[in-house]
């Protein structure tokens, strides 16, 4: 039987305003790693005493290091929203017999989110 | 209703015979724009009236059996439960589901979705089996609540036609599949869900998923496949680290 087997496009993902997220989504992963490298390479700076650290300072001060910040930051936000916009349909959570509503679930992320920078920050800065 | 019958609108169906095409081509239409017409009832006039070759698949046309699954204007949709009034005033494209073979014009050949499907066991399973004089097995309507989404699931396939990694990689079990053994899984009277475990875990099955959630947008019942997966997700995740921490208990779910 010959059938017809419909091509991918290497455009797939254009078709629909769904795919483009989700393909926007898995690239912020990139930048995800890029903050880690980031900060890795920040600490490793910082270990190797002030005149180390200056040099770090001044690298990320210039002006594409601070662009492929601003763009990681986007992304690092579209993927933090968009996780945690879907987070309620992964967890089922059961108290006193009820599912905790999704807004709920999605409320306790933003708050623990909240939480841990306070935290950090007050690390940074105290 | 004279000025019902008079409204027309255009279909422009993907044809595709095979043996002869290479691929389809859209063939155009025009069929009687009535408000109560759905898709199907306007290829069903195609057939009757003005070209009886048109091959489609159809049966229950109430959204219950769904075999009449197509894309329309580029979404997957059910036909008998899209209506010409809503795309008015047209035309409206009709081709065959994304993502399957296509047999010949808007049928599609999805015999890899009913090979894929038996291999989630996606029955009651019972260690013991009662005798029928037993009585049924019993369940709270809490107990039913757990499960009855993922049962609403018509094996439509219109959530493998929206799904890009069912697209990208064909082994992938698929939205259907995995929610239908959840649908078993979260059965109170199902003791499967071990025998389950090893095919929902493999790298074809749950984890092959990357949460594009469209399967659940193009659900006509509500079932949200994407969100049985990520909890099965869970699940599993719970499941290889209980394991690993007490390698000799392996609870059922």
């Amino acid at each position: 039987m010959s059938v017809y087997q419909r091509p991918i496009h290497l455009l797939w993902w254009l078709e629909r305003r769904a795919y483009v997220l989700f393909v926007l989504r898995e690239l912020s992963s990139v930048f995800v790693a890029w903050f880690v490298v980031f900060l890795l390479l920040l600490v490793n700076a910082i270990s190797d005493g002030a005149a180390s650290y200056q040099r770090f300072v001044d690298w990320s001060g210039q002006w594409w290091v601070v662009a492929i910040n601003v763009i990681a930051m986007v992304f690092v936000l579209l993927h933090v929203v968009t996780w945690f916009g879907l987070a309620p349909r992964a967890m089922a959570i059961k108290v006193r017999g009820r599912r905790v509503p999704a807004r709920q679930v999605v409320a306790a992320h933003y708050l623990a989110w909240l939480v841990l920078s306070a935290v950090v920050a007050w690390l940074v800065l105290r | 209703m004279a000025t019902e019958t008079t409204l027309e609108i255009t279909l422009e169906v993907a044809r595709y015979r095979p043996g002869v095409d290479t691929e389809p081509t859209l063939q155009s239409y025009q069929v009687p724009l009535r408000e109560h017409w759905a898709i199907l009832d306007g290829l069903t006039y195609v057939k009757d009236h003005l070209d009886g070759t048109l091959s489609f698949r159809w049966s229950c046309r109430m959204g219950i059996c769904g075999s009449c699954g197509m894309t329309v204007n580029g979404e997957p949709q059910l036909s008998c439960a899209t209506f010409l009034t809503d795309y008015a005033p047209g035309p409206i494209r009709v081709e065959p589901l994304r993502n399957f073979p296509v047999v010949r014009d808007l049928v599609v050949d999805i015999d890899d979705f009913m090979t894929k499907l038996p291999k989630v066991t996606p029955w009651l399973v019972r260690e013991v089996q009662s005798p029928v004089e037993d009585g049924e097995y019993l369940q709270t309507p809490e107990e039913l609540d757990e499960y009855q989404q993922y049962s609403m699931c018509i094996n439509c396939m219109l959530c493998y036609s929206a799904c890009p990694v069912y697209s990208l990689e064909p082994d992938f079990l698929g939205p259907a599949a995995i929610a239908l053994a959840q649908r078993y899984n979260l059965d109170s009277r199902d003791e499967g869900a071990d025998e389950r475990r090893d095919v929902l875990s493999s790298p074809e099955g749950i984890w092959a998923c990357t949460f594009v959630g469209e399967c659940s947008a193009v659900c006509p019942k509500g079932v949200d496949p994407a969100g049985a997966i990520q909890r099965y997700k869970l699940t599993a995740a719970t499941e290889s680290i209980k394991e690993l921490l007490m390698p000799r208990s392996r609870s059922r779910r």
